[in-house]
């Protein structure tokens, strides 16, 4: 099958224990295309120096390149560029926002909300922030269609709501949550809403201002950028009110023996050497994906989740989960068990077939207890995959159970 | 590759329900838990002058880790618990690809088949979830 991307991801062309390679863990982490690979290269092998330091012009080529990935960022999300701040990843975007707003701005008496599919890194720093400010975290639970419930909404979101977290996009139901509405109850509300954009921002345009998100967090490695380069979108009065995270160097502006006086946003929240190469490598990634458009990606994807699910439902031992939305809301991920196989011997019996899919509680185990899994098999595409990619995962899948026995 | 891991008697093992039960006079009790995959068990020894005179466990997780759990049951109910320890020693450095000789490994009986897990790093912890937990149970039943 033709597919015009294959020629820009050489690890796509190539095999997995003797099959040709079929990668459907785009949700864990994406494949990188050549001319990412490349602006790393070319960042470290001609213009590499501390960015901001040096006044030679070395140092000058290299504070371009970072900030060139800043401004690429800011219009690819429709942000003002200093209201970007680069982290490693979303858990490091979502903390900055737990430890500096949350702790700072929260009491006992006030309130989190989350939703319950949550994953981890969105959940987990909220726990601290409540155990550490005696605020209490709750959450919004979802209706039998995997979609939050309006009612759990209407009863939980009030007053006392001081943030709302979010997911735009469950990293296990793959559906899409309507954070535009939610965000303009919540501000209705005095709260204020964080967007974790990690299985968004990779896959449907997403405009900040248009969300009217206060913050927003993403991974770059999910997005064919490379690991360790990660996004914090935060409106700027907030951004200015907040303490630092990290304290360090590059984010002070005067530093005396006993104080320090903070740099201007965004310094001030980037302390230390940054990861410039991995800056190259974003803005290499969102012109690749820009050249596609957002329009095109989310055709493809939505075509290979749909065939894939008609392909999955002809097979009446697997089960489904977030698969029935009653809204035409569903992106990219499937989740899935095979009865009486447990997902990890699905994996490695995929695994042995060339088909890599994602095994396990996917980092959201409360959401998997109140679907009442223990663990699940995940398949979640990116548009380089094919249907191609969709007949072999469905054909391995059909011979799970033949293998293990239980047929 | 698939034929080495899930042979009969592997899928045989996982889905044996004679030995998760729990114990009226269960001596330790220890829970083992692979965090990253979900594999859970709670394993169960009745520990009387220094053997272990019956064994059982309760829990989910894979075909490999709930067969490997099974498997060392019955191996260890009627051992000492000196022979236990060497056992779930023994085991584990199998699956290290530490011990490959043929005839000390067939003390492990049924579950020396699981050598071949030692050729799957992303499977070695479902193999010795079981043994690693024994390990500590009979560490704790002499303490």
């Amino acid at each position: 099958m033709n597919n015009k991307f294959l020629k820009d991801f050489p690890i796509l062309r190539g095999e997995m224990n003797g099959h040709p390679l079929t990668y459907l863990d785009n949700s864990a982490t994406t494949q990188k295309p050549e001319s990412v690979v490349k602006s790393i290269c070319g960042y470290y092998g001609g213009c590499n120096a501390n960015p901001h330091r040096g006044v030679y012009e070395l140092s000058v080529k290299a504070t371009k390149v970072y900030e060139d990935a800043r401004n690429k960022v800011a219009e690819f999300i429709n942000a003002n560029a200093d209201e970007i701040i680069f982290t490693k990843n979303a858990t490091e975007s979502l903390n900055l926002i737990a430890y500096s707003y949350g702790l700072t701005n929260l009491r006992s008496g006030d309130e989190i909300l989350i939703t319950i599919s949550e994953h981890h890194s969105d959940l987990v720093p909220w726990q601290m922030v409540a155990r550490a400010t005696g605020a209490t975290l709750n959450y919004i639970y979802l209706d039998a269609d995997g979609n939050l419930s309006e009612s759990d909404i209407e009863k939980k979101l009030t007053r006392r709501t001081k943030i709302l977290a979010v997911t735009q996009i469950s990293n296990v139901l793959g559906l899409v949550n309507d954070v535009k509405t939610l965000a303009a109850r919540a501000h209705e509300l005095g709260a204020i809403v964080v967007v974790d954009g990690s299985q968004s921002v990779p896959h449907i345009p997403v405009d900040v201002r248009d969300l009217d998100a206060d913050f927003l967090a993403f991974s770059g490695h999910k997005m064919l950028s490379p690991m360790g380069i990660g996004v914090l979108f935060g409106k700027r009065k907030l951004l200015e009110d907040m303490p630092p995270f990290l304290s360090g160097g590059d984010m002070i502006e005067y530093v005396e023996e006993q104080t320090t006086t903070f740099a201007e946003l965004p310094q001030k929240f980037e302390a230390g050497t940054q990861n410039v190469g991995g800056a190259a490598g974003l803005t290499a990634a969102i012109n690749y994906l820009n050249g596609i458009g957002f329009d095109e990606i989310e055709r493809i994807e939505r075509d290979l989740t749909s065939y894939a699910i008609a392909e999955l439902k002809r097979l009446q031992y697997v089960e489904m989960y977030g698969c029935n939305s009653s809204r035409d809301n569903k992106i990219g991920i499937i989740t899935f068990n095979i009865k009486d196989v447990h997902p990890h011997d699905v994996a490695t019996i995929l695994d042995a077939q060339g088909v890599a899919i994602r095994a396990g509680h996917h980092c959201a185990q409360p959401l998997l207890k109140y679907l009442g899994q223990n663990s699940t098999c995940r398949a979640s595409f990116y548009f380089y995959n094919t249907r191609q990619d969709v007949d072999r995962f469905i054909e391995a899948i059909g011979q799970v159970r033949k293998i293990m026995r239980v047929d | 590759m698939l034929e080495n891991i899930y042979n009969e008697l592997v899928t045989e093992h996982s889905r044996n329900k004679e030995n998760r039960r729990t114990l009226e006079n269960a001596t330790v009790k220890e829970r083992g838990h692979n965090p990253s995959c979900g594999d859970e068990i709670t394993l169960e020894l009745e520990v009387k002058d220094g053997v272990i005179s019956d064994a059982a466990f309760s829990g989910s997780g894979c075909a490999i880790s709930q067969a490997s759990t099974d498997m060392m049951i019955e191996l260890v109910r009627g051992k000492t618990v000196e022979e236990a320890k060497k056992l779930a020693d023994l085991f584990i450095k199998m699956i290290q690809g530490e011990i490959t000789d043929e005839d000390t490994l067939s003390e492990l009986d049924d579950a020396a088949i699981l050598q071949n897990v030692s050729t799957m790093p992303g499977r070695v912890k479902c193999a010795t979830l079981a043994w690693h937990t024994l390990d500590i149970a009979v560490k704790n039943s002499e303490a």
